[in-house]
């Protein structure tokens, strides 16, 4: 959408670092690892990688929600919002920011809205808390909002609680007290993973409407790549607490080239091709604790070389400008012959 | 008893009946207060709740004799109920029902109130404890360990020693500062579990501090138990109240209290056992009939009922 070229970033994350003291101090689980990112304004950046891999712990530690202890953001790491680091803020200063410039919504729609309140309390909550408004005001501030996230007859659900909506409808209704405050950002993680595929369709044709219709910049967290095929610009693939490839959404599907992007991308089935066994990367995601020297793909990657385990590539340019990957094979493509 | 009296006694159970009776009208039409009434004991508790408490606010009109006074020292002394002394005299002469219907005022006014300032200190300990964890909660458990190893009458009675006599609002406060340990445990435990659900990680993002966390949104979800140890702190502090001056350390006499009509009684119990049958049932009654509110008011507040 932007270039990214000619604007500057709405939100620059540089050398993240989250770290969780595990139990008992036996060991440190490294789980976001050297993140740097930037999200421009209007986008949509998709974060990708499977379980375990540091997207939850990034999009917590922007708005700093990662639990403290065991969890802790590393000095030095920085994150930039218009110009202003938010690890230096005060608590209070912090919590303008939280829900009014910078909202998040969260994956289990069942569990993130509070059972004893009614999803009218609960949308207006943000704007009480951020714009001082009046009761009344505020649930006209709710109910309009529940309009706009295409919750049929808002008068009557403005008085519902939460166990009264199906999970749609409450992803809905989190959408919209996220959105109540009209935020730049929003942080969307894994926002449809618990919904089923039709729902699933309908909350991020919603997203997109209404980040097109408020102009904000949405930082898309998931596990699916269809999810980012269809509704982000660009995409960070994060794999062991690091990013291992960035590029536009394009660039991406059509030149992986990270072997991990490529196993990722090899793992969705798609129909128009020949039925065959999907492929599954071997392995797993190896525990935070104990990242493999190198880079901490090599133990699953096809391609891989003595270097590899020897010495992390830092992220490199592949030709395309915006397009980097942190892999020795940007460097030795002969290399890229598997190996097993 | 005057024709006056027993017409505000009539009244008074008129008037109870039918806010038992309307309460159960209208909850019919909420879903959460129906189930209140689920229980056939419920309507009861409540009804015999709101009768004493009438008789407590209307102490002057049901009771037809000064609760203080002795009537007759030589003849009216420890008389069987009759039409003038429906509950009978007790060993000073002094009419019994009088002694009920104004020691209703300070029982369960000293069981409220008592309750009231229990169950407040024991939620703020126990919130904090359950949700700053680490220390603070090191701290005040260990407290309050300690503080249940004491024997609560043993400290009571202390207080009670220094003081020499102690005034209503000091006897409250006294019972209210050594009951809330129990539930401040309670609240703690359900506070720790709360506090990692996902809501509240949900009000942290949109800006919400740390007090409007715990008001809002974690201890409303603790309301059921709060609300139902509440209750049955009421029927606690009214015993506690009623050993008390059964020792002689509670309301100071000629006070009455449900608690030292017993204990002025307990020397007749053989030769005029109605000084301290009726007492005695009065306290069993409010015991009861909370315990059976206590029970509706979890069913009514338990949210996992509410999902069903």
């Amino acid at each position: 959408m932007t270039t990214p070229e000619t604007t500057p970033a709405l939100l620059r994350v540089r050398n993240l670092k989250t770290y969780f003291v595990t139990e008992h101090g036996t060991g440190t689980a490294r789980a976001v690892d050297d993140v740097s990112f930037d999200l421009y304004p209007g986008e949509t950046l998709g974060i990708v990688g499977e379980s375990g891999c540091g997207k939850t712990v990034t999009s917590l530690s922007i708005l700093r929600l990662v639990p403290e202890p065991p969890g802790h953001v590393l000095p030095g790491s920085l994150i930039e919002f218009e110009g202003r680091n938010l690890l230096a803020l005060s608590a209070p200063e912090l919590r303008a920011v939280r829900g009014n410039q910078i909202a998040m919504i969260f994956q289990e729609p069942m569990t993130s809205l509070n059972p004893v309140f009614t999803v009218g309390d609960q949308i207006a909550e943000a704007a009480i808390i951020h714009q001082h408004v009046s009761r009344s005001a505020a649930r006209a501030r709710a109910i309009e909002m529940l309009r706009l996230v295409g919750i049929p007859d808002p008068d009557e659900r403005v008085d519902h609680y939460p166990h009264q909506l199906s999970g749609g409808m409450r992803q809905r209704v989190m959408i919209a007290m996220a959105l109540v405050c009209h935020p730049k950002v929003l942080i969307a993680d894994e926002p449809t993973t618990a919904l089923d595929v039709t729902i699933q369709a309908q909350i991020l044709e919603l997203l997109d409407r209404l980040q097109h219709e408020m102009g904000m910049a949405v930082l898309l967290i998931t596990h699916d790549l269809g999810v980012v095929a269809g509704h982000a610009d660009r995409v960070v693939v994060m794999y062991a607490g690091r990013v291992v490839e960035t590029a536009s959404t394009e660039a991406l599907f059509e030149r992986p080239t990270h072997p991990y992007t490529e196993g990722l991308l090899a793992a969705v089935p798609r129909i128009d091709a020949p039925r065959a066994r999907l492929h599954a990367i071997p392995g797993q995601v190896p525990a935070a604790t104990a990242w493999p020297p190198g880079c901490r793909f090599h133990p699953r990657c096809p391609y891989a070389w003595e270097k590899c385990v020897a010495e992390e590539p830092p992220l490199l340019e592949t030709g395309t400008p915006g397009h980097g990957a942190r892999c020795w094979l940007v460097t030795e493509p002969e290399r890229k012959v598997p190996q097993r | 008893m005057r024709l006056g009296n027993w017409l505000a006694l009539f009244v008074a159970l008129v008037l109870a009946a039918e806010i038992a009776r309307l309460l159960r009208q209208r909850a019919t039409r909420r879903e959460r207060w129906r189930r209140f009434f689920k229980h056939r004991t419920t309507s009861w508790g409540l009804g015999i709740l709101a009768f004493l408490v009438i008789i407590a606010l209307a102490a002057p009109l049901v009771a037809p004799f000064p609760p203080g006074d002795p009537l007759g020292i030589v003849d009216l002394k420890n008389h069987p109920p009759s039409w003038t002394f429906i509950l009978g005299t007790d060993v000073l002469s002094r009419d019994v029902w009088s002694r009920l219907a104004w020691g209703a005022r300070v029982s369960l006014g000293i069981g409220t109130l008592g309750a009231l300032v229990a169950v407040s200190l024991g939620t703020l300990v126990g919130a904090s404890a359950g949700y700053y964890r680490r220390w603070v909660d090191a701290v005040l458990m260990r407290g309050v360990d300690v503080g249940l190893a004491l024997p609560r009458i043993f400290i009571l009675m202390m207080a009670v020693a220094l003081w020499d006599g102690l005034p209503f609002a000091a006897l409250v406060l006294a019972i209210g500062l050594t009951s809330w340990l129990g539930t401040s445990r309670l609240v703690r435990a359900e506070v720790l579990s709360l506090r990692e659900r996902e809501f509240v990680v949900a009000a942290r993002a949109l800006g919400a501090q740390t007090g409007r966390i715990i008001f809002r949104h974690v201890l409303p979800n603790a309301a059921a138990p709060i609300i139902v140890s509440a209750a049955l702190g009421v029927g606690n502090v009214l015993l506690l109240e009623a050993s008390l001056s059964f020792l002689g350390i509670g309301v100071a006499p000629p006070n009455p209290s449900w608690g030292n009509m017993i204990a002025d009684g307990a020397s007749t119990i053989y030769t005029a056992p109605w000084t301290i049958l009726f007492p005695g049932l009065a306290i069993s009654l409010v015991v009861m009939s909370l315990n059976a509110v206590a029970d509706g008011l979890r069913d009514a507040l338990d949210p996992r009922e509410e999902a069903a």
